[in-house]
């Protein structure tokens, strides 16, 4: 019977059902009784944090410096210069981007002060003219890639300019384009650390997760505190969010280097760094350049929170538009993010792929080709923008910057769109939306909060059991146990059925969709641009008609978080799917297998670790999504979330409650990673 | 002059903070520099009232630097001093901010404005026209007629849309409890404005009956709203300040904050500040040149500045 039990699984599977079943009838419900409920031993730990914080940021190490503003020494307390002077250099580098493009005078207060600057009125930067910044980035396409980046481009960035979203837009940019290198560059040398090391392996992978999985409104106000409001805030909570996929994708493509080119690489002479640079990373390409399509993808989806802290932009633009229900506005503002997204996303693949020629002679012409060019572009620029002056003589300037809101708009389309799917949906939608909720959603959730907390515990310690083992069980338990100390038990268990719910839902779309588009180059291309847009897109514009369509409710929840998670899942898939080699199709079809049959047993088997990756990936997506969800109205930990943002003890509170919901995703991680490796050995593939 | 210019120089090597780089040597009694930082929140009349203020201490010599922000969060920035004001502390929704930010020191009260605010439970008024609920604005109907407002999760209830929890924590629940309406109607807490915003849109186009949480001076004013009547507020009666919780919301103030060192830094900016008292109406226009003339909001504040300087003048006296 034993013997029987060990060999099988599902017996294993079984006998725990079992287990958790009795459990759940068993145990009555009642607050004072410990099994039902674990009391809340750790309640007084956001307190503990906060005061912490307070201590840190406040109190600790005081310093005397001068205010020359009221003329007085004021006790500082050290930490808190430090994290200003870093902070001060983020803003600096932003500004100067930014002034770059959009003139003004930040820089030069830099270097002369405010008074200098306030007497002297003609120290100001020029702002550039849209036609040289849309005509430089095309000349920039063509350098690295050719005519049809060039083109493309140019039109977005002339998109942009006509649409009178031309300076919000470039704060955007000036935002990105310091949040994405850092990021890029943060997470290369993280990357590389851990495939050097797996000590630094095993402590960065739950780091990452929870970077990646902790709501980004539980560290806002701690950014907010430590950093100050402003781009620079924004830009270090977009660069915690976006590092964590490069990070993994580094590692992940590293490891797939076979041997023997790093053998190849000694061989030739080459230095540890020597290998680095011109060998391993070279090797690693395709995914590390996945990781830096993801950088750019997050950090554009990073916009509209890091708004919330100061990141002046498209952004904010979009939330003001959003307040006022004027969707056609955010769709707007959503293209053009959109657009900065895989302007920027195609230039740097581009730049990656460049092949540097090294044999080539060339004449001084040819050598500087591209800078005569936008010497050139430059110079027309100035030209029109000069020429514009002349013939707008009132008003703007339409040649040299086009203000805000005062271009052509596509509102009204937009609007019509949006009115023209409510109003033919409404009423079908209502009637499935009811049944949904009363079927399906509420059922769901009063299972979940009828589970006796013992009974949870034996569940899923049980399935880390089965799956990896004591170690497995143990570390799902410790993560529980500080969740179930807290007093939000109750808001994790919706919190959990949310998930749940939307990652099955995610996981068939994405496997499914995922799988077909895969068949056809074009088809896998196109998917892989959704994927892109809808990642970068932010989610922030499809809450509001999900929510005028299935008003206040789970579903509208559930479709955030499901629109939002099933990119990773199709993403994944589709790649997967490609990575597949060749040669293995071919041997397939040599043995006769039908399309059925390759798909299930050569195809899947081999992508599974990147597939894997995808079902962890789809975890972190909707457990991040859980804020945004919190927007529409949940009573879940989100809501909580959202509401540390007001309380006097906001950084304790909301760090702790990113804790938990970050706590769930990595239980699920740990099951999923050994699931995975398990498999992966079973199948010979590590 | 010499030596507070080293002392400047020493201290900023301290501070080392770039974008703080300052040359000192101005006249005690002038105002300094350094920009006055105004937040931008996400409501019309709270940006165009941003831009306004803006052109104010702009045309008394100060410098001006905007900044977008959190409603909620903000008044944390206040308090550290990277945020020099808050134009628009309602009561009700941001008084706990407010208060707290206060509490741990670096914010003061700049003052008051002359506009009252309501903050209340409410229903459209296509939702009176109907007749949905026969006897409202008056609390006593919501006895008979909840059927009219049940949702799919409701659970059979009438649904009262409130704001997030943050703003009033379980003030709405309390309240339903001690009216004894508890048995007919459950609150739900939607996620923000947006989504009060978009439930009266809805249920405009759907014809079904809705109870929201809503505010005034506010945009919803143009459509018709009204507030339903509770028992009136009184000192105490809220069961969180240990009353019986019998009472509606109460007429509420419209404060504005400064960081403590605005008024040493800025002193003429600072009483020109405190000076500032708009009225509901002045607000309502503000909004109105956003949302109902859709102007962009900085045009909307140019405009309202060049149209009103009988108003904002004397202030900057």
């Amino acid at each position: 019977m034993i013997e029987a039990l060990k060999q099988r699984k599902y017996l294993q599977f079984i006998l725990l059902l079992l287990v958790f079943a009795i459990l759940c009838l068993i145990i009555a419900p009642s607050d004072s009784n410990y099994l039902w409920r674990l009391p809340p031993l750790i309640k007084q730990l956001p307190f503990i944090i906060n005061d912490s914080v307070d201590f840190a940021m406040f109190e600790w190490m005081p310093i005397d410096v001068y205010d020359p503003d009221i003329e007085e020494y004021e006790k500082k307390p050290l930490l808190k210069e430090m994290t200003r002077v870093s902070s001060g250099f983020i803003l600096f580098m932003i500004e100067l981007i930014r002034e770059i493009l959009l003139g003004g005078v930040k820089t030069i207060v830099t270097f002369m002060g405010w008074d200098w600057a306030t007497e002297n009125e003609w120290a100001r930067w020029p702002a550039l003219p849209w036609t040289i910044v849309a005509g430089g980035v095309a000349v920039l396409g063509y350098a690295l890639s050719g005519w049809r980046l060039a083109l493309f481009a140019g039109l977005a960035f002339t998109y942009i300019a006509v649409f009178g979203q031309w300076e919000p837009s470039m704060q955007t940019l000036s935002f990105v384009l310091i949040a994405a290198p850092v990021s890029v560059m943060l997470g290369l040398f993280l990357g590389v650390c851990a495939f050097r090391s797996s000590k630094v392996e095993t402590v960065l992978n739950p780091l990452l997760n929870m970077a990646q999985i902790v709501p980004h409104f539980s560290y806002l106000i701690p950014v907010m505190v430590f950093f100050g409001i402003g781009d620079h805030a924004g830009a270090i909570a977009t660069i915690i969010f976006a590092t964590p996929p490069m990070v993994r994708l580094v590692l992940l493509g590293l490891k797939k280097v076979p041997p023997e080119v790093g053998e190849a690489g000694l061989m030739s002479g080459c230095n540890n760094w020597q290998l680095l640079t011109k060998v391993l990373i070279p090797s690693a390409r395709r995914d590390i350049l996945i990781g830096v399509n993801q950088v750019i993808m997050q950090c554009l989806a990073m916009v509209v929170i890091a708004s919330l802290i100061g990141a002046k932009g498209l952004g904010n633009d979009l939330l003001i538009a959003l307040n006022r229900l004027r969707i056609g506005l955010a769709l707007e503002i959503g293209v053009c993010i959109v657009l900065i997204a895989i302007v920027l996303d195609r230039l740097s693949l581009a730049w990656a792929n460049k092949q540097t020629d090294y044999f080539a002679d060339l004449s001084f012409k040819e050598r500087h080709k591209h800078s005569l060019i936008f010497g050139a572009v430059f110079f027309a620029g100035v030209a029109l923008a000069g020429l514009g002056s002349l013939i707008f003589k009132e008003g703007f300037n339409y040649l040299y910057l086009i203000p805000h809101n005062k271009g052509i708009t596509t509102e009204n389309f937009w609007q019509a769109g949006v009115d023209w799917i409510w109003d033919t949906f409404f009423y079908s939608l209502k009637s499935f939306n009811e049944w949904l909720i009363v079927e399906v959603l509420l059922p769901v959730k009063n299972a979940y909060l009828s589970m006796p907390v013992v009974a949870t515990f034996a569940l899923t310690m049980g399935i880390g059991f089965i799956v990896g083992g004591i170690r497995s069980a143990l570390i799902i338990g410790g993560l529980l146990l500080f969740i179930a100390l807290t007093e939000w038990w109750d808001r994790a268990l919706i919190t959990a059925y949310l998930v749940t719910v939307s990652v099955m839902i995610s996981m068939t779309i994405g496997i499914v969709v995922g799988t077909l588009c895969a068949q056809h180059p074009a088809s896998s291309r196109f998917i892989l641009t959704y994927c892109d847009t809808f990642q970068t897109f932010p989610s922030f514009i499809y809450l509001i008609p999900v929510m005028m369509l299935f008003g206040v409710t789970d579903t509208s929840v559930l479709i955030a978080i499901v629109v939002y998670s099933t990119i990773p899942a199709l993403r994944y898939t589709v790649e997967g799917l490609h990575a597949v080699p060749e040669s293995l199709h071919e041997a397939g079809s040599m043995s006769g297998v039908n399309r059925l049959q390759r798909w299930l047993f050569i195809e899947l088997p081999i992508s599974f670790p990147h597939m894997a990756l995808g079902v962890n990936q789809t975890v972190v997506f909707a457990l991040s999504m859980v804020i945004i969800g919190a927007m529409i109205g949940t009573d879940d930990l989100g809501q909580l979330i959202l509401g540390a943002l007001s309380e006097k003890n906001g950084v304790g509170n909301g760090l702790v409650l990113g804790l938990c919901v970050a706590f769930i995703g990595l239980a699920i991680d740990q099951v999923i990673r050994t699931w995975a490796s398990q498999r992966k050995q079973a199948l010979g593939l590590d | 002059m010499k030596l507070s210019k080293n002392k400047s120089v020493r201290a900023m090597m301290i501070a080392g903070c770039v974008s703080l780089l300052t040359a000192t040597g101005v006249a005690k009694a002038a105002d300094s520099t350094q920009p006055i930082v105004i937040p931008i929140h996400n409501w019309s009349s709270q940006i165009v009232m941003a831009y306004v203020l803006g052109g104010m201490f702009e045309k008394m010599g100060s410098n001006v630097e905007y900044v977008p922000a959190d409603s909620q969060a903000v008044y944390e920035s206040i308090r550290n001093g990277d945020v020099t004001i808050s134009h628009e502390v309602w009561q009700s929704t941001f008084g706990k901010s407010f208060y707290n930010a206060m509490e741990k020191g670096g914010v003061i009260d700049a003052g008051t404005h002359s506009a009252t605010t309501l903050e209340e439970m409410g229903v459209p008024n296509w939702v009176i026209e109907q007749n949905l609920c026969p006897g409202l604005p008056n609390w006593e109907a919501l006895k008979d007629c909840h059927a009219n407002f049940t949702t799919p999760d409701s659970d059979g209830k009438g649904r009262w849309l409130e704001g997030p929890q943050s703003w009033h924590g379980d003030l709405m629940p309390e309240r339903l409890e001690a009216l004894g309406l508890a048995d007919k109607w459950t609150v739900k807490f939607a996620g923000g404005a947006d989504a009060l915003w978009t439930e009266l849109a809805s249920a405009k186009k759907e014809g079904r009956g809705t109870i929201v949480f809503n505010w005034t001076p506010n945009f919803t004013d143009a459509d018709g709203f009204t507030f339903i009547e509770f028992p009136p507020y009184e000192e105490g009666c809220r069961i969180a300040d240990g009353g019986d919780g019998k009472c509606g919301s109460p007429k509420g103030w419209l404060k504005k904050a400064a960081n403590y060192k605005f008024p040493k830094t800025h002193p003429a900016a600072y009483t020109a500040f405190s000076k500032v008292s708009f009225s509901t109406q002045q607000i309502g226009e503000m909004a109105a040149l956003v949302d109902t003339d859709k102007m962009d909001h900085k045009d909307a504040a140019a405009k309202w500045l060049a149209d009103n300087e009988s108003v904002w003048m004397p202030w900057t006296k």
